[in-house]
């Protein structure tokens, strides 16, 4: 039977099966595994039926613990039921896996194998999380590629049923996972051929039933729970035949045939690797290449690794084999070996102690660590692992892939072995991120790998940042099933979709000779050559490069296309990439393109196909030139003044040299220097604001709402304009609070702009000739660039602005002050970004900040470099990210760390108050703290202290100097997303409020689980389409300022920034100042909002004045002065919700979607307005002088 | 007392024909205007342009982003079907109205490419309409763009149309012409089987406070009923088959008699009805009655046209001479 040929990758195949073959499936996001939930609820959400005419229920829970929890549930009550996760999700789900394995419950999970966060965390591939879930008695199938990711699920869910042991469905994340690929899709005949309902009937009828009742999860004593134990033991033993017998089965179904231990290589090989995952593939071409060349090695891909079949393992080692090296994917410090090298000892062990070896004598036996969080796996560190085996003395413990030059584990290999074939074309493409470079590729894929017999393999590298990032797209195709699980080394295709990269990146340093060269380019073909640096000259004329530049922004423009070059650099591809013929090519991607965009509208499928016919109009070959004239130079990546850290560390990763940073290099505990943003110029903004003096009011919101903290305002003497550069711009500074001979300055740092244009939507001030210029307008960076970089590095010499002289509860007054979260990888447009400046610029050179995983994580802490950043004084925030789950938990324990610190200082001072000045000491106890000026006052104070204690000679005294600084206030910040507050993390949330303690909780409300691509949360509200609510969210947000306002002493505050730049302040600095916990809901605008972030304080405002986002203030120390602690700062509803949300795809899309239900959400939504309008009015309108009904103003601590 | 006319070849009951406005977003609204009297109604504006501007939009957002950050490779689950909900929305009221009431129900098309314009018009006679008007605006301010390109735009759209569907189509315009008279006649030629008199524009406003420029649409007043009035009368007996209708400034029962002497077919009403009420629709046609049966009219075909161009005494009147007379009555 011919089956159906797909280009998907692993998670699409996994969840195409899971979701066909399942009744219930719970899920939660967590990344490289959140796709799969994501096309289950789409799959649902569209109708679509499993394997018996059901449409399966998707229902997403607040964690991964949660979805656990739902699915043994839902096991227990017999349902067919399956989730997806990876990482900390698996370690979340941990105490389930022990219950639903012991109580031997047939289910599936499928697992994205990712790394753990430890000294940091990484959300890239390898076997940490899967190896941390090996003790919990689930059987482990590990698949390899997209096609066995597919095979290996059906696999499991069938074996599942017939061994009554829960399975792990295992592949590599962010390898197998999101690798593209042409695999034969399983048809619904074979889905129903492998799951006889008989095995279905038999798990339903094991479910809980008042109609049979019986009972599970009792509470066993010591004369029964060992016993209880054993019994399982029959099942572990037969299962691998049970599952090899499955595969049999599916074998002969389907025609591909597994074994629990596949042996690939020569048959008398000698040398043996034994590994499992994706890089096992890369072994198998390896062997293939060397094997051809007369080598005897081999290579056994561990399918099953729970239940560890030695029978079935000592079947697979060839006789012949003398040395053997076991590969693990993951790493646990302490231990003499990693979990599959300790395995295989164990059986080669006991085989021996039984006479079974297959070998004659015990072979030779090391184990390695490799590929670590995605760390690439090559043919060429293969080789190198072969030659070690060959070796009298191989190193054992070794790793492969880095440099260790702490303990020299590390093996030597020639990077430039390599196994890539002539008959494979090798594409990378290098796009700005969200140009449209990756999705044109994938659609490049679908059409050779569904159009034409090739195969097609595509593999996708993206940046840490979330703006101006750089992808680059590797594609391969070729006569034959591609296995090269690694990166192209070697292309004979090099495309650059942006020309800025030429400087940056050297693209063409790997190509082939004789490799094709595309570059989309301003310039012409006769005059780009003399834009292109020396390096790349050098290259395309000693590599005989066939050269192609096409303008293709200007096509798009001509076309109607906007900024959008996608089709246009993929109808390049095909056009010199001979992969198709021609005119074949451009007719499929005509038919790609209507496919894709017909139902958008047929102007959108027109002025594609506009562009296509001028791209070929359009695109030239370059003649080859003789002559370089590029300047050989290379640009170095971070300044001189950077530190020393940054120049031989950071500035590595920053080139995309990572990968040679040695071990010793590294920090060992994950500490790094913070302010390191600053040294990394993106230069990513074609436009960047320019200031006019004349027009400006100098209110100072440009710079409040500026997401990367770009637009700086100073307030200096004008003596600091002695030395400025002659376009350095400097206007009287307004307002009564300036000396005479102030001078005022609004400067743009024009290379770590991102050209968002809040700034610019946000100013009030108008020019009077020409009103469509305000007082700050965009404009080209390039040729401003240079001299703005002079006037940026002025206006820094210019000292900041005198902090006790600045009314910081005005917008004007607090972007005065020095904000020390900077150049953030935020998105462009940010709307989370300029809350978190804004609290830096308050409190940053006194704050604390615990920091939940999630966008604001990533933005804050993702290497190569971060924002929080540093006073004069080398103050600034210190921070930390522990985990999503726990982060007010985590951020409480900062507060009790530093309250302790601060109670043994004062039980030091007192110790020692006889040796110290009496008036120093009265200061030291009793400072007042509330406001600023008392900090500071106090610092001064610790100042004076040390230098007291330097004269006294006691132990009591040294202690003091280390604990002294706690003297002067900490302020300590808890920031996360919805996803944690209101999902995930509201378990230690609510008790962190209930603790009493003086911490101060952001949360930064997306209303979407931001970081991992718009997952809905208990925040999203009604009528919004999200990823797990791709029908439009059904139930409202959840209140969370009112639950926290039921605490009574809890300061709670809900802000938007658009809406109200002055309750913003005011509420951060009353939730700072409040000594007990405090909560702000801070109305955070996204890209997973869908609409042109610029507006983003518009709709911020429009949320407010429709009323789905109320602005207020509940203050517990109002209640003391009987005064009613809640204060509702925006007015009633004036305008209806549908001006305010259909400006939003999130909302939008549902009206095109499914108008009934849009039509029906959007009532509701309004009705409810209209009743918590009506709430929080009554609560506003309460007499606290004679009335204590409703929330309770107990003081906190009470 | 005949209050009969015919309208697009159709037989209405009277000259009272609803125009567009938001009423007609209303079912029960619009069987008001049908128990009120109402003869015919003109539904609200199906706009090519905001549909096509939301299809963009939405392609534009849900792209957003995507493909550029490891953990986030787009923001939106991937729907299978876009309705373009005004589209929907319009093609399902037509259905809900033509159920709703027994009165013509005429459909009004504002497209911006020949495509849109063709495509909504067959949807709309699919979904039942009686009739299509066009409803064409063009801020004529291409300075290379001639009197003629800009006709030649209205006629073949009008052209296009009328190849496309089977039920009369009438178009609306404004009275911007060079040669107004010229332009009705090439209409008529080119098909149209009614014309409207006149479009009107929403014209812009300033803030002064925020310095920006507000385009509204304000009620009409029945002084603006005039400009129709006299290119009905001039047009009166030259439009073939065509029929014609006088919209705008139409308030009152004097307004509607005026016009239909003038040469109208029908008259059409938002104004008044929206801030009168639609109850307001029977008191006009109380009124037209009482002050036939007053004047001894006994139907509508007597008087109409007895005020045109061609049937008045002084027919100077309705051009130049109209001018001078004004003047010296001042005298």
């Amino acid at each position: 039977m011919k089956r159906k040929m797909v280009t998907i990758d692993g998670n699409e195949a996994a969840a195409y099966v899971a979701h066909k073959v399942n009744e219930v499936i719970a899920i939660y996001p967590i990344t490289p595994s959140s796709t799969m939930g994501e096309l289950s609820d789409e799959y649902s959400a569209k109708g679509q039926k499993n394997i018996w005419g059901s449409v399966p229920s998707v229902t997403e829970m607040q964690s991964e613990g949660g979805a656990a929890g739902a699915v043994h549930g839902a096991l227990q009550t017999g349902a067919l039921t399956t989730t997806f996760t990876a990482s900390q999700g698996l370690l979340l789900m941990i105490p389930n896996m022990y219950k639903i394995a012991g109580e031997l419950t047939s289910t599936v999970f499928h697992v994205t194998a990712r790394s753990l966060a430890a000294q940091g965390l990484s959300i890239f591939g390898d076997h940490s999380d899967v190896m941390a879930a090996r003790q919990t008695g689930w059987v482990m199938l590990a698949s390899n590629n997209p096609q066995e990711a597919m095979d290996m699920a059906l696999i499991s869910h069938r074996a599942t049923l017939e061994a009554h042991l829960p399975f792990i469905h295992f592949f590599d994340g962010f390898r197998t996972s999101h690798e593209v690929s042409k695999i034969e899709q399983l048809s619904i005949d074979d889905l129903k051929a492998m799951m006889p309902d008989h095995l279905v009937i038999t798990h339903r009828k094991k479910g809980l039933t008042p109609d049979a009742p019986v009972m599970r999860g009792t509470a066993q004593n010591p004369d029964v729970y060992f016993q209880g134990r054993e019994t399982v033991n029959p099942y572990y033993t037969k299962t691998p035949g049970i599952i090899q017998n499955v595969m049999d089965e599916f074998g002969k179904l389907v025609g591909r045939k597994y074994k629990l231990f596949d042996y690939y290589g020569a048959p008398d090989a000698e040398r043996v690797i034994i590994m499992m995952g994706s890089g096992a593939e890369a072994v198998a071409e390896t062997v293939d290449f060397l094997a051809s060349k007369g080598e005897k090695i081999g290579l056994i891909k561990v399918r099953l690794y729970r239940p560890f079949s030695g029978e079935h393992l000592l079947q697979a080692i060839p006789k012949t084999t003398k040395s053997i090296a076991v590969l693990d994917r993951t790493k646990e410090p302490g231990s003499n070996g990693e979990p599959l090298y300790h395995d295989v000892l164990t059986v080669l062990t006991e085989a021996m102690q039984e006479g079974t070896l297959p070998t004659p004598t015990f072979p030779k036996f090391i184990g390695g660590r490799y590929g670590l969080s995605s760390k690439e796996f090559t043919p060429a560190m293969i080789k190198g692992i072969y030659d070690e085996l060959s070796k009298t003395k191989p190193k054992n413990h070794f790793t492969i892939g880095i440099i260790d030059d702490l303990t020299n584990s590390h093996l030597d290999y020639d990077p430039e072995f390599s196994t890539e074939t002539p008959d494979v074309f090798r594409g990378m493409f290098y796009g700005l991120g969200a140009d449209g470079t990756v999705g044109a590729n994938k659609n490049s894929i679908k059409i050779i790998g569904e159009e034409t017999e090739n195969f097609a393999q595509g593999y996708f590298v993206y940046d840490s940042k979330k703006s101006g990032s750089m992808t680059i797209s590797h594609l391969r195709f070729g006569k034959k099933q591609i296995r090269s699980t690694y990166l192209i080394s070697r292309p004979t295709f090099v495309a650059c979709h942006n020309f800025s990269f030429v400087e940056k990146f050297d693209m063409l340093a790997t190509a082939e000779n004789g490799a094709v060269f595309l570059l989309n380019s301003p310039h012409s073909k006769d005059e780009v050559w003399k834009f292109l640096p020396g390096r790349m000259q050098k290259q395309i004329i000693e590599k005989k490069i066939k050269f192609y530049v096409i303008d293709g922004l200007e096509v798009a423009k001509n076309t109607g296309m906007g900024g959008r070059i996608n089709t246009i650099m993929q109808t390049c591809f095909f056009a010199i990439s001979g992969v198709l013929p021609r005119e074949e090519a451009i007719g499929k991607i005509k038919e790609a393109v209507k496919k894709t965009y017909g139902k958008k509208g047929e102007e959108v499928v027109k002025k594609n196909f506009e562009a296509i016919d001028q791209t070929l109009e359009n695109l030239f070959e370059v003649p080859l030139q003789s002559i370089i004239t590029g300047s050989m130079e290379e640009v170095a990546v971070v300044s001189d003044n950077a530190p020393d850290f940054v120049k031989n560390i950071t500035a590595m990763m920053m080139a995309g040299k990572g990968d040679f940073i040695t071990t010793s290099m590294m920090p060992a505990d994950g500490t790094y220097p913070t302010g390191t943003t600053q040294w990394e110029k993106r230069n990513i903004a074609t436009d960047i604001p320019v200031w006019d003096t004349d027009t400006c009011i100098q209110c100072g919101k440009c710079a409040m709402v500026c997401p990367h903290a770009v637009i700086r305002i100073k307030a200096y003497d004008s003596s600091f304009l002695n030395n400025a550069p002659a376009t350095f711009k400097s206007t009287d500074a307004k307002g009564r609070e300036f000396d005479p001979n102030t001078k005022y300055t609004i400067q743009v740092a024009p290379e770590d702009c991102t050209g968002c244009e809040l700034c610019v939507e946000i100013c009030p001030a108008k020019n009077k000739q020409n009103t469509s210029l305000k007082a700050i307008n965009m404009a080209p960076q390039l040729p401003i660039r240079e001299t703005e970089k002079k006037n940026w590095e002025h206006f820094l010499s210019i000292p900041e602005y005198d902090r006790s002289k600045v009314n910081a509860s005005t917008v004007k007054g607090s972007q005065l002050l020095q904000p020390l979260f900077e150049f953030s990888g935020a998105c462009s447009g940010c709307g989370e970004t300029p809350y978190l400046k804004l609290i830096s610029q308050l409190f940053g050179d006194r704050m604390v900040v615990a920091n939940a995983t999630g966008c604001s994580s990533i933005y804050g802490g993702n290497l190569p470099t971060t924002p929080w950043s540093q006073n004069a004084d080398g103050r600034g925030p210190a921070w930390s990210n522990s985990l999503f789950e726990d982060n007010a938990e985590f951020g409480l324990g900062y507060r009790l760390s530093i309250d302790k610190h601060f109670e043994m200082a004062t039980e030091y001072v007192v110790a020692l108050k006889d040796k110290l000045d009496p008036a120093l000491v009265e200061g030291l106890l009793n400072a007042d703290q509330k406001e600023e000026t008392g900090v500071f006052a106090q610092r001064e104070r610790v100042v004076t202290l040390k230098a007291a204690l330097k004269t006294i000679d006691s132990s009591a005294a040294r202690m003091l100097e280390t604990l002294a600084d706690y003297l002067v206030k900490k302020s300590v910040w808890i920031v996360g997303g919805d996803g944690w507050a209101y999902d995930i993390g509201y378990g230690g949330l609510d008790h962190v409020l209930a603790s009493g303690k003086n911490v101060n909780i952001i949360v930064l409300d997306t209303e979407v689980y931001s970081n991992t691509g718009g997952q809905m949360s208990k925040s999203t509200p009604m009528g919004a389409v999200a990823k797990f609510a791709a029908g439009g969210k059904r139930n409202g947000k959840k209140d969370l300022g009112l639950i926290a306002m039921s605490y009574g002493n809890v300061y709670v505050a809900k802000i938007a920034m658009g809406a109200s730049d002055v309750q913003t302040i005011k509420a951060i600095q009353e939730a700072e100042k409040y000594d007990g916990p405090s909560l702000i809901l801070a109305y955070s605008h996204c890209i997973a909002h869908g609409y042109n972030l610029k507006y983003g304080m518009q709709q911020q405002k429009l949320a407010v004045d429709s009323g789905h986002w109320q602005l207020f203030r509940y203050n517990p120390d109002l209640a003391l002065e009987q005064r009613n602690p809640f204060q509702l700062d925006s007015k009633a509803p004036k305008i209806r919700l549908e001006e305010y949300i259909y400006n939003e795809t999130r909302y939008k899309m549902l009206t095109k979607m499914n108008p009934t239900v849009a039509r029906e959400l959007l009532d509701r939504s309004q009705s409810d307005i209209k009743a918590r309008w009506k709430h929080y009015e009554t609560l506003a309108g309460e007499d606290f002088a004679t009335n204590s009904n409703g929330i309770n103003p107990v003081r906190k601590e009470a | 007392m005949n209050l009969q006319t015919k309208y697009l070849g159709m037989k209405l009951k009277s000259p009272l024909v609803a125009s567009a406005s938001p009423l007609s977003n209303d079912v029960s609204k619009v069987r008001q205007l049908e128990d009120a009297g109402a003869s015919a109604v003109v539904m609200y504006s199906l706009f090519e342009e905001q549909i096509e501007h939301d299809n963009q939009a939405m392609e534009t957002f849900l792209e957003q982003g995507t493909d550029s950050f490891a953990e986030a490779l787009d923001y939106f689950p991937t729907p299978d079907e876009y309705y373009n909900k005004e589209a929907e929305d319009y093609l399902e009221q037509i259905h809900r109205l033509k159920k709703a009431v027994d009165i013509p129900l005429i459909a009004s098309l504002n497209g911006v490419t020949p495509g849109g314009w063709t495509k909504y018009a067959r949807k709309m006679q699919d979904a039942g309409a009686d009739a299509i008007e066009l409803n064409v605006y063009h801020i004529a301010t291409d300075f290379g763009m001639s009197a003629l390109d800009v006709e030649n735009i209205y006629i073949e759209d009008l052209k296009s149309v009328k190849y496309a569907v089977t039920v009369p189509v009438s178009i609306k315009v404004g009275p911007y012409f060079s040669s107004f008279a010229n332009m009705a006649k090439r209409l008529n030629e080119a098909g149209a089987d009614g014309l409207v008199l006149f479009n009107r524009f929403y014209q812009p406003d300033i803030d002064l406070e925020a310095l920006e420029v507000m385009p509204n649409l304000q009620f009409s007043t029945s002084t603006e009923m005039r400009l129709p009035l006299r290119w009905l009368a001039i047009l009166y007996g030259h439009m073939d088959k065509c029929s014609l209708a006088a919209t705008t400034g139409v308030h009152s029962s004097y307004d509607v008699l005026k016009l239909i002497m003038a040469g109208a077919d029908v008259t059409m009403l938002a104004s008044t009805l929206m801030k009168n009420g639609i109850g307001r629709l029977t008191e006009i046609e109380m009124e037209m009655k009482r002050w036939m049966e007053e004047h001894e009219y006994e139907s509508l075909d007597q008087m109409r046209g007895s005020m045109s161009y061609k049937n008045v005494k002084d027919p100077a009147a309705f051009t130049r001479a109209n001018y001078m007379k004004t003047l010296q009555s001042i005298k």
